[in-house]
């Protein structure tokens, strides 16, 4: 029971940054959905459902221009893409939290991922609760914020303006500690120069999903190459 | 509302549905005690990555055309970078960084 509570404690600490960078985007979001004539009741269900801030932004236009339901299913399918290579991370640890698992995977946004790469064992708390309150947690703060978006974002006078760097600070900090962390730098420097070189070939907009094929690629290549991880059973 | 509930709710449930299924497909293809060895070595290799990644992805909107808009960015990253491996205090280097960047876009530039 106290390490159920301390476990709390522990991802509450753990989602502050997140809950910051969620307050703008989730009231740009509300608003934008206002906007578009979908009350705050709108705003919290699809992001009860959703749970993809990138593309819930995109399906803002697709509301508006009642975009036809195959657009939008590869839009989605393509924006989320690098969805896909979250998960492989996490088979078998997910395996042991029985119902949760698929909790678990239904919360798996970029900031969830990110605090799930980030995780350091500690033996005060329970490495599962950690997981599940963190991303119920994260999940919370996204509708709320969102609908708070739709029922007061208007009121909000402040100027708020860049406050989403939060998000990006956040990842810039766990990046630091993988880097601290990791065996090998190949993933790193594969990745960014992948990344790079895609934003020159076909523009900032689209790189995600090539880069991401890319850097998998190459890292497949370099584990036939030469084996720079202990992978054997077990580990 | 532009089109009707029904076709509003068609669109948000394919959002919905395709972006579970595209967390779940991971889960459903590899099930624990058969996981391909490289498998097993994309999920160790692949965080790194991915998190260098999507920092980029962040900072996709950076052009160099004009201060305002690499200055303020890389200002940021570096006051969250010089902050977290002094203190190694991660909300700290967060807030920092943060309310750095938010100075300068608001501010200065």
């Amino acid at each position: 029971m106290m390490k159920l509570k301390k476990s709390f404690r522990y991802s509450m600490q753990r989602s502050i940054p997140i809950m910051v960078g969620y307050f703008p985007v989730g009231i740009a979001y509300g608003i934008l959905m206002e906007k578009a004539g979908y009350n705050f009741i709108w705003s919290l269900f699809s992001s009860l459902f959703v749970y993809a801030g990138s593309l819930q932004m995109l399906m803002v236009t697709f509301l508006i221009n009642n975009v036809p339901l195959f657009t939008v299913m590869i839009t989605a399918l393509l924006l989320n893409s690098r969805h896909l290579f979250y998960g492989i991370s996490f088979i078998e640890k997910f395996e042991n939290y029985n119902f949760w698992k698929y909790f678990l995977i239904y919360g798996l946004s970029d900031e969830n991922y990110s605090l799930l790469c980030s995780y350091k064992e500690n033996e005060e708390v329970v490495e599962k609760w950690v997981h599940i309150f963190s991303a119920g947690l994260i999940w919370f703060y996204w509708i709320l914020f969102s609908a708070l978006g739709g029922l007061i974002g208007k009121m909000i006078t402040f100027d708020t303006t860049g406050i989403d760097f939060a998000l990006t600070a956040l990842f810039v900090v766990i990046l630091i500690e993988q880097i601290k962390n990791s065996e090998s730098k190949i993933p790193l420097i594969t990745a960014m120069i992948s990344s790079v070189l895609w934003i020159v070939i076909i523009g900032a907009d689209n790189f995600l999903l090539p880069s991401l094929l890319t850097t998998v690629s190459v890292l497949i290549m370099w584990n036939g190459k030469k084996r720079i991880f202990d992978t054997k059973e077990g580990e | 509302m532009p089109i009707t509930v029904e076709q509003s709710i068609l669109i948000i449930g394919i959002c919905a549905g395709c972006t579970f299924l595209e967390r779940l497909l991971p889960f459903l293809i590899f099930r624990k005690g058969q996981i391909p060895s490289l498998v097993r070595y994309l999920g160790k290799v692949l965080p790194l990555a991915i998190m260098a990644t999507l920092v980029v992805y962040c900072l996709r909107g950076t052009t160099f055309d004009e201060f305002g808009n690499f200055v303020p960015q890389t200002v940021a990253v570096a006051v969250t970078t010089v902050l977290h491996l002094w203190k190694g205090n991660t909300l700290l280097s967060v807030i920092g960084g943060t309310v750095v960047y938010m100075w300068l876009v608001q501010m200065v530039f």
